[in-house]
C-alpha cells in the first residue's frame, strides 16, 4: 500500500500522474479516429514535425508549448492541403514533409549552445518535469479537445466511415477533415511533454489498437481505449517512479504489453480466433449431420 | 434535377464530356453502361461529391450539396470498410445524423425510424451484428436501410444490386418503386441490365456523353446497346445480345479508399 500511496506525498507525482492520465484520455479519444481512419503515420509525422517549433520557441524564449503548437497546427493542416490537393501520393508527401521538418528543428537544435535539457524533454520526455502552469495549460487544451469530440462525434464518426455518403448528406467532410487534424496536433502537443515526440505516436495508435481487438461497437471502442490510455498512463508512471526509469518510455512499454496480451488472448486476437474457427467448425459439422 | 453540358473528370483525366439530361421529380431511372463510362462520376456529380468542370448542375432546385439533407447517396460495396466497428444499428443511425445536427443525440424517434427502415428491408433482426459478419446481399440492404432512415427527397445509388442475390434484389427494387410511386426521384448506376430494363422506368446510356435516355425498353434494341457498350457487344442474328462486361468499378477519385473483403473479424 505504501508503494503506491508514498508517491502521492510529493506534489511532482501528482501533478505527473493528472497530466499522464490526461493525456492517456486525450490520446485514447482522438487516437480512436486515427486508428479507424488508418493515419497514424500522419500522427507520427505531426509530432516530429512540432520539433522544430519547440526549438524555435526556446531560442526566443516563448513558452516552448506555444511553439509546439504552431508548428504541428501548421503541419496538420498542410498535410491536409497536400493530400486534397497534391498530385504526389499522400505518403510520400507526409514522408518528405515529416523528415524535413524535423531535420530542420535538429539544424536548429545543433546550434544552440549550453544547457538544453528542456528540449530532451520534449524529445523523449519527462513527466517529472510537469510545472503547475504546464498542468492547467495541458488540462484546459485538453478538455478542449475533448470537448470538440463530445460536440461533434457523430460527424466525425460518419465522415470516418462513409466519407461520400457523409457529404452527399450534408456533412462539411472537408472542414471536419481540417478540424480533426488540428485536433491530431493539439492531443500531441498536450502530450508531447509527458512522452516526448519520438514516442507520441504510441500514445494515439496503441491504446485504440488494443481496444479495436477487444469491441465491435465504435462507442465501446473508445471507452475501453480511454481505460487502456489513463491505466497504462498510471501504471508505467509508478513503474518509472519505483525502478527510477524514464516515465515516457515505460507508459508505451505498458501499452505495448496490453496490446500484445489483447492480440493474443482477446476474442478476435490469435487465441480467440481460433477458437472461433473450431467453433464454427463444429458448428458447420453439426448442421451437415 | 437537370445537368446542362456537364463536364468532368479527375485530374487532367476525363470521365464525362457535355452531358445535357433532366430527371423528373418521381423518376426510377437506371444509369447503363460499360466501365468506364462514367456512371459513378454522374452519381457524384448529382451528389455534389464532384465538382463539374464546366456546365451546370441543378439538384431539388439549387445548386448540389444545398439541398443536401434531402439527398441519400449509397456509395459502391467497394468504397465501404467493412471491418469498421459499427453494427447495422449505428449504420443505419447515420442516416439520422444530418437532420440531428452537432451535440444532439439520436432519441426515441430516430430509433423508431431505424428500425422501421431496417424491417422494410427485412434486416430488424440484425440490429447488434457487425456490418462485417453479413453477406454481401444483406449490407446492400443495410446500406438501403441508410438512405430510407434519411427520408430523402433524392435517392442516388451506386450499383445497388450488383452481385447480390435474386430475392435481395427483388426487395430492394420493389422497396425502390415504392419510394418512386410517393414522388422520391431514384436514380442508381447498374451492370444489370436485365434489371435495368424490367425493373426501371427509365435508362439513361452513357458512355463519356449520353448515349440514350428514354423509357427502359429502348434497353431491348440492338442499336442503343451497341453505340453504349461498343465493341464489348456481339450482337447474334434474331436479336439476342452477349455483353461482355464484367462489373468492376470506375471512376475511383484520387485519394478513395478501397476495401476488398479483407478479413474482417
Amino acid at each position: 500500500m505504501d508503494l503506491i500511496l508514498e508517491p502521492l506525498g510529493s506534489p511532482i507525482i501528482v501533478r505527473a500522474l493528472l497530466a499522464s492520465a490526461m493525456v492517456g484520455i486525450v490520446c485514447a479519444v482522438v487516437g480512436t479516429y486515427v486508428v479507424l481512419r488508418g493515419i497514424a503515420f500522419i500522427g507520427d509525422a505531426i509530432a516530429h514535425a512540432g520539433f522544430p517549433g519547440v526549438v524555435v520557441a526556446f531560442m526566443l524564449g516563448w513558452p516552448l508549448y506555444v511553439g509546439a503548437a504552431i508548428a504541428a497546427v501548421g503541419t496538420a493542416l498542410s498535410i491536409g492541403v497536400v493530400t486534397r490537393r497534391a498530385g504526389i501520393r499522400q505518403d510520400t508527401a507526409i514522408g518528405v514533409l515529416f523528415a524535413g521538418t524535423f531535420a530542420f528543428g535538429v539544424f536548429l537544435f545543433s546550434t544552440i549552445q549550453g544547457y538544453v535539457a528542456d528540449l530532451f524533454s520534449f524529445l523523449f520526455g519527462n513527466v517529472l518535469a510537469i510545472g503547475p502552469q504546464d498542468l492547467v495549460a495541458l488540462l484546459v487544451l485538453g478538455g478542449g479537445v475533448v470537448l470538440t469530440v463530445a460536440i461533434l462525434w457523430k460527424e466525425l464518426l460518419y465522415a470516418t466511415f462513409d466519407p461520400l455518403g457523409a457529404a452527399a448528406s450534408g456533412i462539411p467532410v472537408e472542414r471536419l477533415e481540417y478540424l480533426f487534424l488540428t485536433l491530431v496536433a493539439l492531443t500531441i502537443v498536450v502530450s508531447l511533454q509527458a512522452v516526448g515526440i519520438i514516442l507520441v505516436v504510441a500514445m494515439l495508435v496503441t491504446p485504440a489498437a488494443t481496444a479495436q481487438l477487444l469491441a465491435v461497437r465504435f462507442t465501446r471502442l473508445m471507452l475501453i481505449a480511454a481505460m487502456v490510455g489513463v491505466s497504462s498512463a498510471v501504471v508505467g508512471l509508478y513503474l518509472s517512479y519505483w525502478f527510477d526509469v524514464a516515465s515516457g518510455a515505460t507508459i508505451v512499454l505498458v501499452q505495448t504489453i496490453l496490446f500484445a496480451v489483447a492480440l493474443v488472448a482477446g476474442p478476435r486476437g490469435l487465441l480467440g480466433r481460433r477458437a472461433t474457427r473450431a467453433a464454427a467448425a463444429t458448428g458447420a459439422a453439426e448442421a451437415a449431420r | 434535377m437537370s445537368l446542362t453540358d456537364v463536364s468532368a473528370g479527375y485530374g487532367d483525366r476525363v470521365a464525362l464530356e457535355h452531358v445535357t439530361v433532366s430527371v423528373a421529380r418521381g423518376s426510377l431511372l437506371a444509369v447503363v453502361g460499360p466501365n468506364g463510362a462514367g456512371k459513378s462520376t454522374l452519381l457524384k456529380l448529382m451528389a455534389g461529391l464532384v465538382e463539374p468542370w464546366s456546365g451546370r448542375v441543378e439538384i431539388l432546385g439549387g445548386p448540389p450539396g444545398r439541398e443536401a439533407r434531402r439527398v441519400a447517396y449509397v456509395p459502391q460495396a467497394e468504397l465501404v470498410d467493412w471491418g469498421f466497428p459499427v453494427t447495422v444499428e449505428d449504420v443505419v443511425m447515420m442516416g439520422r445524423f444530418p437532420r440531428l445536427g452537432p451535440v444532439r443525440r439520436p432519441g426515441r424517434e430516430d430509433r423508431r425510424a431505424v428500425v422501421e427502415a431496417l424491417a422494410q428491408v427485412d434486416m430488424d433482426h440484425h440490429l447488434g451484428t457487425q456490418i462485417g459478419r453479413l453477406s454481401g446481399g444483406q449490407r446492400r440492404r443495410v446500406f438501403l436501410a441508410r438512405a430510407l432512415a434519411a427520408e430523402p427527397d433524392l435517392f442516388l445509388l451506386d450499383e445497388p444490386v450488383t452481385g447480390i442475390d435474386p430475392t435481395t434484389q427483388e426487395l430492394l427494387m420493389d422497396l425502390l418503386e415504392a419510394q418512386a410511386r410517393r414522388n422520391r426521384t431514384v436514380v442508381a448506376t447498374t451492370h444489370d441490365l436485365a434489371a435495368a430494363a424490367q425493373r426501371f422506368e427509365q435508362v439513361l446510356a452513357i458512355n463519356r456523353t449520353v448515349v440514350a435516355y428514354g423509357p427502359a425498353g429502348m434497353l431491348l434494341d440492338a442499336d442503343v446497346l451497341a453505340k453504349a457498350y461498343g465493341g464489348h457487344l456481339l450482337v447474334l442474328p434474331g436479336g439476342a445480345a452477349i455483353l461482355d462486361d464484367a462489373h468492376h468499378h470506375d471512376d475511383a477519385a484520387p485519394g478513395e479508399r478501397h476495401f476488398h473483403d479483407r478479413d474482417a473479424h
